[in-house]
């Protein structure tokens, strides 16, 4: 069966922006791409509910109480006000209103992050866990079909393996993303190395990471792939690993959103909806 | 500067607000969903699956991890009831559990009970092993117990029975329901499911559920129920507590506790 990705260069007729419109992205990318982005923001925040259970990290098998990473709690001034403490690597924030101690201020609630940033709102771990582990259940498969997606395909290597000119060129490429300026022409047909090196990053490190270091969490997993344990060094440290790849994931989001907004929206949108993505002119100036 | 340029405090404001709104929305609807049928109806079966995926990775000998004593913790953390309040079981306590027997009863040949002695005079089995409890954090103790499976050989659990029930001395912050929790018979059957009596080389404290509580190891801190007074074998927990299977159970908690 010919996947409707396999020829990504075939060019679209209907050109409405001027440039050439190739086709960018498969059904299969598309449809993975947007469940990705519900999934993400559903465990993310399901995610922070349960943390908020224990607002607290720590490297090795166990939890050595007082000896932590990092740790959400509410202290009681002396003037009685509750104010949110952030404890990381010794350095310790006031927080309130965001970490520690949230909510609206007749009525200030001591909880690790905000109500505005779990689901459910309120405290509910056990809610929490069933919303975190469903779309665990959609999330994990779908990597798991998307990375041999990729390899089968080709596309690993044709759409993401950076070439050595391209490794040679990085600084270049750096310094025209720092100046927001974007590839135009036959030059946006592929992925800089700064986008590949990126999805390679989060496709076979990030994502795979969180899923295993979630199910090094699990009592039942480590019983029957033990090696789980050594590879992240205790069940803390997986869970501490599983925050931080949630952390990277954040700040993912943050830049792919930000470097989608400017390098032509509409565009950008439409190659991730239709599949359809027109090569922004060589001359056409850069819409201020 | 041109005026234009100037950030618009006004829609900045509507921007900020719509934003919120969004949110506030979005989280609306995902705290009423968490309520509807089909949402849990969906919550269950991502629970099945998981409880049927875990069984399929996992053999029914695999064993928890074990640790060396350098890795014990200084103090186990006591969670959920740490000094059951009722007479009864003050009664127990004051007198050293002397008195205290453990009836095994339900779907079995030979119902009987066990006084403590009558425990450590049984096959045990000496473990130090990571517990985990279910808000995330772990702790290293070393437990000694009776060997679960060896004590159900000797009561001989019928064809029927499919379910050890474990009925509890504590009421779970003072209210009405006592704990109680259950295990199928292949977690209660495996080789380090124990009913502890001593902790860190010592006998079990209060406030790790005295005189004997239950170590699942593959399973969440919240199926190790302290305090056990009785052990029932049933073929189904719907008629007991609210029909869950567990008293966290009962409170949204999933019987499958191997995540």
């Amino acid at each position: 069966m010919r996947s409707p990705g396999a020829n990504p260069d075939t060019a679209v007729d209907g050109a409405k922006q001027g440039g050439k419109v190739i086709k960018r992205h498969s059904l299969f990318t598309r449809v993975w791409h947007w469940v990705n982005a519900i999934c993400l923001v559903v465990l993310l925040m399901s995610g922070l509910q349960i943390f908020n259970a224990h607002p607290a990290l720590y490297w090795g098998n166990d939890s050595s109480f007082g000896d932590s990473a990092l740790s959400i709690f509410a202290v009681q001034g002396d003037d009685g006000e509750l104010r949110g403490i952030t404890e990381i690597g010794g350095l310790r924030f006031d927080t309130t209103g965001v970490l520690g101690v949230s909510g609206p201020a007749a009525d200030l609630e001591r909880r690790g992050f905000p109500a505005w940033a779990t689901i459910p709102g309120p405290r509910w771990l056990a809610m929490g866990r069933q919303w975190h582990f469903l779309f665990g259940w959609i999330f994990a498969p779908m990597l798991v079909a998307y990375l041999l997606y990729l390899i089968l395909s080709g596309q690993l290597w044709r759409r993401l393996i950076p070439r050595l000119h391209e490794w040679r060129g990085i600084g270049r490429t750096i310094r025209e993303h720092m100046l927001l300026r974007f590839p135009r022409g036959e030059e946006a047909r592929h992925y800089n190395i700064l986008q590949k090196l990126t999805y390679l990053l989060v496709l076979l490190a990030i994502a795979p990471l969180i899923v295993l270091t979630g199910l090094t969490m699990s009592p039942t997993v480590d019983a029957a792939w033990p090696w789980l344990l050594d590879l992240f060094g205790g069940r803390q440290s997986a869970r501490t690993i599983h925050f931080i790849c949630a952390t990277a994931f954040v700040a993912f989001f943050v830049i792919h959103v930000a470097l989608v907004l400017v390098s032509g929206v509409f565009n950008n949108l439409r190659s991730m909806i239709t599949g359809h993505y027109a090569l922004p002119d060589e001359e056409t100036s850069r819409h201020e | 500067m041109n005026d234009s340029t100037k950030p618009d405090p006004g829609r900045r404001r509507f921007l900020a607000r719509a934003a919120t709104a969004g949110g506030a929305l979005f989280l609306a609807g995902c705290d009423r969903l968490s309520r509807s049928d089909g949402m849990v109806s969906l919550f269950d079966s991502a629970s099945a699956l998981t409880q049927t995926a875990q069984r399929a990775l996992t053999s029914r000998h695999d064993l928890a991890r074990e640790y060396p004593a350098s890795e014990i913790a200084a103090t186990f953390r006591a969670n959920g009831t740490t000094n059951p309040q009722n007479s009864d079981y003050q009664a127990l306590a004051a007198n050293g559990f002397r008195d205290w027997r453990l009836s095994v009863e339900g779907l079995v040949e030979l119902p009987r009970s066990f006084s403590l002695d009558e425990l450590k005079r049984m096959s045990s089995r000496t473990q130090i092993t990571r517990h985990d409890c279910v808000e995330g954090w772990s702790c290293i103790g070393q437990w000694k117990g009776a060997v679960l499976g060896d004590l159900l050989a000797q009561v001989r659990p019928t064809a029927k029975a499919r379910y050890v029930v474990f009925h509890c001395a504590d009421n779970t912050y003072g209210g009405p329901d006592k704990y109680y929790e259950s295990l199928d018979l292949i977690e209660a059957m495996h080789p380090q499911t124990l009913l502890a009596y001593e902790l860190n080389g010592a006998d079990l404290p209060i406030a790790n559920g005295a005189p004997i509580r239950l170590r699942a190891e593959r399973q969440l801190g919240y199926k190790m129920a302290k305090y056990v007074m009785r052990l029932e074998l049933v073929e189904s927990f719907e008629d007991i507590g609210r029909g869950n299977g567990g008293y966290w159970e009962d409170r949204g908690y999933n019987w499958w506790a191997g995540i």
